[in-house]
């Protein structure tokens, strides 16, 4: 029997296993946004030494993941299982740095909620016993992004102010079982949302029905209020998502706001960095929670945070055939 | 029933989005896209009036003289990263003249570099403006032919 489940969509993890490492490494603008100082690395160069963005994505991954696991003063050979996904087609940076780091890897796509996805499935692992250290990571990099998602870079088009700016950005988290926390002890798996926003500039109203939904599930399933969390926070709905995602929630009966933010809006300074929305992208909420969070969580000034990453499951494919955005969020309950 | 309920639910969701979405500062945008595009022409004109009057050529080879000149420009401030910076403040002002043409072949043709000069390059340069120029030629060739059926 699954005992571990709890009511329609929740994990509770009866072994919670710790978040014993994290690793976090961001490029030049994040570099510059008001979360600067919790990073472990800033990259000067964009293209990080290589020959295409998309070698530097997967660049940014290995270096997570490595800062994570000297951190914890491992070795790459402690590391037993690797789950890791990003934006790019067929997963190009993480197998590429799963190639590199040769730790046995499986690959996710869950859009921009790969970082909650990879940490409940680590989770699971470990609590389950089938592993003792399993490393979760992702990574975006605004340049290979847009590159297949929207324009050329050089292009003279305006964005529109809905619009969001892809996180230059890798983090790394290692779970393991430990007496010190932060702990993972719940994960609430979403499911899709569709609510036929079909506009790709406006992601955030098309994740803030999704975020929302799993939100409520998770109150309902595991009986926690609102107000139990020092903070709840979405991956990369924006400024304009978040309000929406604020009213839903509101109008299901479940009051946050003031503990109520998002990694979108969290990274970037928006009068001067001039990114419209809000950050987006798997390495949003990545770097968020692996630096600046993780800190926070480790010197307990926050105790208990509810991570809710948001994915926009759309493809360039899909967005030319006029197809809606399906959304999905996770969320995952870590505690100190 | 049921579908039509969430459909109904969709409708709704959807106007609510549009209702809180920011609108664009139209006045600010317009403003800035008739001076840069003004610009732009005023250099054109100052263009075909040297080319017209130093090189000695007729009216119509000026023309086609001063066209080339302004996609030269318009490839090589994109080349060297400027023009997508005059895009975003002029939006439509320096997209419509034919240095934004130019523009839309040369961001994609840098983009794709890595994937190599045939395939990269070659293959995705026309990406942007292909549509404009496959419809563009369609129909100059329709009115070309309705022109010639109303002649004879």
């Amino acid at each position: 029997m699954a005992v571990k489940r709890l009511g329609a969509q929740t994990i509770k993890f009866l072994n919670p296993p710790a978040i014993i490492s994290t690793g976090s490494i961001v490029g030049p603008k994040e570099g510059q946004g008001p979360l600067a100082d919790y990073f472990d690395m800033i990259i000067q160069d964009d293209l990080f030494g290589q020959n295409s963005w998309e070698l530097a994505e997967s660049k940014l991954i290995r270096e997570a993941v490595t800062k994570a696991i000297d951190k914890a003063e491992l070795k790459i050979a402690d590391i037993e299982f690797m789950f890791g996904g990003d934006l790019l087609n067929q997963l190009m940076s993480s197998c590429f740095a799963a190639r590199d780091l040769q730790v046995p890897f499986l690959g996710l796509y869950g859009a921009c909620s790969t970082m909650t996805e990879g940490l409940s499935m680590a989770a699971m692992m470990v609590d389950g016993g089938f592993a003792d250290r399993v490393v979760a990571t992702t990574s975006s990099h605004f340049s290979s992004a847009e590159r297949q998602f929207r324009f050329p870079l050089e292009l003279g088009n305006q964005r529109p102010l809905t619009a969001s700016w892809t996180v230059t950005g890798s983090g790394a988290a290692i779970l393991s079982h430990s007496e010190t926390g932060p702990f993972i002890t719940y994960a609430t798996i979403g499911k899709i949302v569709d609510y036929g926003i079909i506009d790709a500039n406006n992601m955030g109203a098309a994740m803030a029905p999704a975020a929302a939904d799993t939100i409520c599930t998770h109150f309902d399933d595991t009986g926690i209020l609102p107000s139990d969390y020092d903070l709840i926070i979405t991956g990369d709905l924006g400024r304009y998502g978040k309000e929406i995602a604020v009213e839903l929630l509101a109008k299901k009966g479940y009051n946050a706001v003031v503990n109520f933010s998002d990694c979108g809006i969290e990274i970037f300074d928006h009068k001067k960095q001039d990114t419209h929305a809000g950050g987006s992208g798997c390495g949003c909420s990545a770097v968020v929670f692996c630096g600046y969070l993780y800190q926070q969580l480790k010197l307990k000034n926050l105790k208990k945070i509810l991570l809710v990453s948001t994915g926009a499951l759309f493809s360039p494919t899909s967005a030319q055939q006029g197809e809606s955005i399906p959304c999905i969020a996770h969320a995952v309950t870590i505690e100190i | 029933m049921q579908k039509k309920n969430q459909t109904q639910k969709k409708k709704e969701y959807q106007k609510y989005v549009e209702q809180k979405a920011p609108k664009p500062n139209y006045v600010h945008n317009c403003i800035w896209a008739f001076f840069v595009g003004g610009i732009i022409c005023t250099v054109g004109q100052f263009v075909h009036n040297t080319v017209e009057d130093s090189l000695g050529i007729t009216h119509l080879a000026a023309t086609n003289a001063t066209t080339l000149i302004m996609i030269g420009i318009g490839a090589f401030l994109t080349g060297i990263g400027i023009y997508d910076k005059i895009g975003k403040k002029a939006g439509a002002g320096s997209i419509v003249p034919i240095t934004g043409f130019a523009n839309s072949i040369v961001s994609p043709a840098m983009e794709f570099k890595r994937e190599g000069y045939v395939f990269g390059v070659a293959a995705r340069m026309f990406n942007l403006a292909g549509p404009v120029l496959v419809y563009g030629i369609t129909s100059s060739v329709i009115v070309g032919l309705i022109y010639y059926l109303i002649i004879n």
